[in-house]
């Protein structure tokens, strides 16, 4: 019964991770996509705020394709790296979906 | 489980979204839908009535949502902190019939309901 | 009233400015249906312009028939006594003739 979140915005820019992160629920999950990705940039308290929703029983990915375009990699050991096919079944696996945007 | 939730985040003058969220909500309700409409973040706004739409390319949608009612949709579902983060009050909003929740209400909403359009 | 001294209209026969509607312009549009108003149709038809005032919108059939409850009774409120104003589509036709746009989700 749980929601998938998407959040595509860079948290630099936009609240979007931030509304979603106060919102979510343990056992939901959220898939950090297109410029959302840049979250793993994030330090100090608000690395600490997605931290916190992990702690609370959130699991988060980063879409893979969106952080090698972006020079990015996955530093975060919390944070699991995804390719495509497996945020497809990601989506199936949860009830609903929410797209912050 | 009701079958569809809106969930409408961005304000009236930004553009499409609100509208084709309330739009999808008439949509639903016309087609039987036990479908509901949830204003977040930016989208609370909606529920307050400009001072003039004159200068706008935009309707005023506060109106617009006081239909809803029409439609057998009772309740207007409002995300508490949104408003409060904004300053804004209950009674400064123009649309009736709105239900106000926290977090966990609202949580427990989002779980309440088959499917979520993102508006 | 001919063809040609009617405002402008669009692809469906509505009135593409609201500003352009006056009885005249309801009576031939309503001719144009086959529908010859009387008072009943009248009242129908400012009902649903308080209703556009009131809303900013055109009503589908239901919250049409709802409105009619609330302001005239649940003798009129009823599909079928609109049905035998306006047929064949109530809610269509009623926006059509009061000038106002195409409700929205109605066939």
């Amino acid at each position: 019964m749980s929601t998938l979140h998407t959040v595509n915005k860079s948290p630099f820019q936009s609240q979007c991770l931030y509304n979603c992160t106060d919102l979510i629920a343990p056992g939901d999950s959220l898939v950090l996509i297109e410029d959302g990705v840049y979250a793993l940039k994030l330090g100090g308290e608000e690395r600490a705020r997605l931290l916190n929703a992990i702690k609370q029983g959130t699991r988060v990915y980063a879409l893979n394709a969106d952080l090698q375009t972006r020079g990015l990699d996955s530093s975060w050991a919390e944070i699991k790296t995804i390719d495509d096919s497996e945020f497809v079944e990601l989506c199936c696996k949860h009830q609903r979906i929410q797209s912050w945007y | 489980m009701r079958d569809i939730l809106c969930i409408s985040r961005h304000s009236p003058q930004s553009g499409l979204l609100a509208k084709e969220a309330l739009d999808t909500v008439l949509a639903g309700a016309t087609f039987d839908q036990s479908i509901s409409l949830l204003l977040m973040d930016e989208g609370v706004w909606q529920a307050c009535a400009p001072l003039g739409t004159e200068l706008s390319a935009f309707k005023d949608l506060s109106k617009n949502l006081n239909v809803l009612a029409l439609y057998g949709v009772d309740t207007i579902y409002i995300h508490a902190n949104s408003l409060k983060a904004r300053g804004l009050n209950a009674h400064e909003l123009s649309s009736g019939n709105t239900t106000l929740l926290d977090q966990a209400d609202t949580q427990a909403l989002m779980r309440d309901h088959q499917h979520i359009f993102s508006f | 009233m001919t063809d040609t001294e009617l405002p402008p209209l669009d692809k469906d026969g509505y009135l593409i400015n609201l500003q352009d509607w006056s009885p005249e312009v309801a009576t031939e549009l309503a001719a144009r249906e086959k529908i010859t108003l009387d008072e009943r149709h009248w009242e129908i038809i400012t009902l649903i312009q308080k209703f556009y005032h009131e809303f900013e919108l055109s009503p589908a059939s239901r919250p049409l028939v709802r409105y009619v409850q609330q302001h005239l009774g649940a003798e009129k409120g009823r599909s079928i006594y609109l049905m035998q104003l306006f047929a064949p589509h109530p809610a269509l036709l009623v926006s059509k003739i009061a000038g106002l746009p195409r409700p929205a989700n109605c066939f």
